[in-house]
């Protein structure tokens, strides 16, 4: 099976945001592979391996894109570091892309290397926007199976069943292959991802993705990157969606510490009138 | 000018309140285009919320057929993005709940439309508000195609007030309805007699010290007692002590209650950004250097096992007294 995972890169999310020139100021900042593509990865790599013999299947492989800037090429590199196979970084700057290019090149490139299935986060963290992977599918004409928390891939390798948090519940979904599959945070848990091979009784941490092993990292150095551009899809550099400014939110007025509970309730009653 | 499409969930003949305050903020998108709102409705039995659905809408479209019995990304966008054109419709919105997030990119992408997820405001015809990096920053974004989609915030919009006169109910045909191989199979579902987190006037929230699901009954308790919505931190739900859909945060429910508890939570910045626009927040948390104190309106430096127990019976005491 081979399956393509998009992933992004984004300013690490537990830095404080600044603004410079009406724009977050990213100058500086530490860049992370976005948590919920790190859990694609996981996922992917999950689905096509034997984990209790931490041993690759025959005949699969894992394709990561990325679209960004040059020094990208660190974050994709950490995805071939975990186990992923090679790499393609279509090189562009932020300001270039929105969602609809995004997808044109995703598109462009799933019709070049026919993947079997997309597997991607369902979010970027620093954007938010939660559009790429339905998106994707739509352009695609393929079914999509979003927020994963499981996936079980059935015994004839032809479809998944997707457990997604909804509303209410947990809704369960049949997808056949050629869909894409986007995932939420607890399809790292330890039992969130079958793949039929790997025994029941073999648990994964769930501390969330791997880490990239020393093996890994040394691997991953000599594991094929290339580096395209957007018009090697058909794609140009104009989003339509603008960003005219940004601004932090005004700060919550400083708060109180209360010395019980007796006086808790007393001023949500009185002063807050919250109850 | 344009119509503004608001794709409204519902539950029989009810419209659900995620669609009410879809319609408030397609109203406000309706001036700014200088059209109309239009109220769609989608499934099978959808015909039965139309009425309901005319009372906040001059105009509704209603595509109820048997093969939209389950709610499926694969057949419904083809079925909103048919009408929105149909309807000439230049923005389409629906609001940010499950179906919400998972059905409008997927409009999006079949009509080519530019889309602003999760909107906090509309700032002009194609200007929106909407948070970013976690609810850290706002982003004013402007959106150049010609047909826009939009996922308002619930929590930012207030629910839509009936209108004077009742609007008119037409149907649509789905056309052809291909799931393209994608099969509903189950909904497992939380049963509650709660209010839904969403819109929920008071929610109490638990996190990981609250150690497990059984000490979750004290907060239960406090819920019922407030006529409140349960939530949780994802360390909460990730341990299973509660269901996943309590989780409250970046990328669980968005919540902005009248009055919000947080107990056992650090206030981790994904937790916040889920929460910190409720109107008053009280922290119950026992290390008063936690983060969550600094976005508490009142802070309280216990135990939950001592300062729970104290705060329901101190309501009910301030209750008995009224
Ligand atoms: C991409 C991503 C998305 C995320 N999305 C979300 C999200 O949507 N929502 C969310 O909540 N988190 C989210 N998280 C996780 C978040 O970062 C935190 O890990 C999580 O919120 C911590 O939960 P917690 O506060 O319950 O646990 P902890 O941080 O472990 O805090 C437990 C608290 O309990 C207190 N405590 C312990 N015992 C007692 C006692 N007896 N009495 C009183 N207080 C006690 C402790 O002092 C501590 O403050 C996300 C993380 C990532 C990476
Ligand atoms: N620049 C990018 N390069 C590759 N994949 C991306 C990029 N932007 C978004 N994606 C993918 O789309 C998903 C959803 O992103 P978004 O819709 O921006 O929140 C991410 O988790 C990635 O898998």
């Amino acid at each position: 099976m081979k399956i393509l995972v998009p992933v992004k890169r984004v300013p690490d999310p537990t830095q404080k945001a600044k603004v410079k020139d009406g724009h977050i100021d990213l100058t500086g900042a530490p860049w992370i592979v976005n948590t919920f593509d790190e859990y694609a990865v996981e996922t992917a790599l999950r689905l096509l391996e034997n984990g209790a013999e931490n041993a690759r299947l025959p005949g699969s492989e894992i394709i990561v894109v990325s679209l960004g800037p040059d020094d990208a090429a660190k974050e994709v590199r950490t995805c071939l570091a975990m186990g992923a196979d090679r790499a393609i970084h279509v090189v562009t700057s932020d300001a270039e892309i929105d969602s609809l290019v995004v997808v044109k090149v995703l598109s462009a490139i799933v019709a070049a290397e026919k993947p079997d299935v997309v597997i991607m986060g369902k979010q970027a963290v620093d954007g938010d926007a939660n559009q790429v992977g339905q998106m994707l599918a739509a352009k695609l004409g393929w079914p999509q199976a979003t927020f994963a928390a499981t996936i079980e891939l059935a015994a004839d390798k032809a479809s998944f069943t997707v457990g997604r948090e909804v509303d209410g519940g947990v809704e369960y979904k049949k997808v056949p292959l050629h869909s894409v599959i986007t995932v939420d945070l607890r399809i790292v848990a330890p039992r969130a991802v079958k793949n039929g091979v790997t025994p029941e009784s073999h648990n994964y941490s769930g501390e969330g993705a791997r880490l990239p092993s020393l093996k890994g990292i040394m691997a991953a150095k000599k594991k094929p990157m290339v580096q395209t551009k957007l018009a090697d899809y058909g794609a140009a550099a104009a989003p339509a969606i603008k960003e005219l400014s940004v601004a932090l939110p005004p700060p919550r007025a400083a708060g109180q510490i209360v010395p019980d509970i007796a006086t808790l309730v007393k001023k949500l009653a009185e002063e807050a009138k919250v109850l | 000018m344009g119509n503004v499409l608001a794709f409204c969930e519902f539950t029989g003949a009810q419209l659900r309140s995620s669609a009410l305050a879809n319609l408030s903020f397609a109203r406000l998108a309706a001036a700014a285009h200088g059209g109309e709102v239009i109220a769609l409705l989608v499934g099978a039995g959808a015909a039965a919320a139309g009425p309901e659905a005319a009372k906040y809408a001059p105009k509704v479209v209603v595509v109820d057929a048997p093969s939209l019995a389950h709610y499926l990304a694969e057949t419904f966008a083809p079925v909103v993005a048919e009408v929105a054109r149909a309807q000439g419709a230049s923005l389409i919105s629906a609001t940010a709940t499950a179906i919400g997030k998972d059905l409008a990119p997927r409009v999006a992408g079949l009509l080519d439309a530019g889309m602003a997820s999760d909107i906090s405001k509309l700032a002009g015809k194609d200007t929106f508000v909407r948070p970013v990096l976690a609810g850290n920053a706002y982003s004013t974004v402007q959106v150049s195609t010609p047909i826009i989609v939009v996922t308002p915030r619930q929590s930012e919009f207030e629910a839509a007030a009936p209108l004077g006169s009742a609007g008119t109910v037409t149907t649509a045909a789905p056309g052809n309805v291909d799931a393209l191989g994608a099969e509903f199979i189950r909904l497992d579902a939380q049963k509650s007699d709660r209010p839904e987190l969403s819109d929920a006037k008071v929610v109490v929230s638990g996190g990981r010290g609250m150690k497990n699901g059984e000490n979750f009954k004290v907060l239960e308790q406090l819920a019922d007692l407030l006529g409140a919505a349960m939530g949780a931190s994802r360390a909460a739900t990730d341990a299973g002590m509660v269901p996943a859909d309590w989780q409250v945060g970046q990328t669980g429910k968005i919540v902005a209650p009248n009055l919000y508890f947080a107990v056992a939570i650090s206030g981790a910045i994904q937790h916040l950004a889920g929460m910190k626009g409720s109107k008053t927040i009280v922290a119950i948390n026992k290390n008063k250097d936690e983060p969550i104190f600094q976005v508490a309106d009142y802070g309280v430096v216990q135990e939950w096992e001592k300062a729970v127990p104290e705060l329901i019976s101190e309501i009910k005491k301030l209750k008995a007294s009224r």
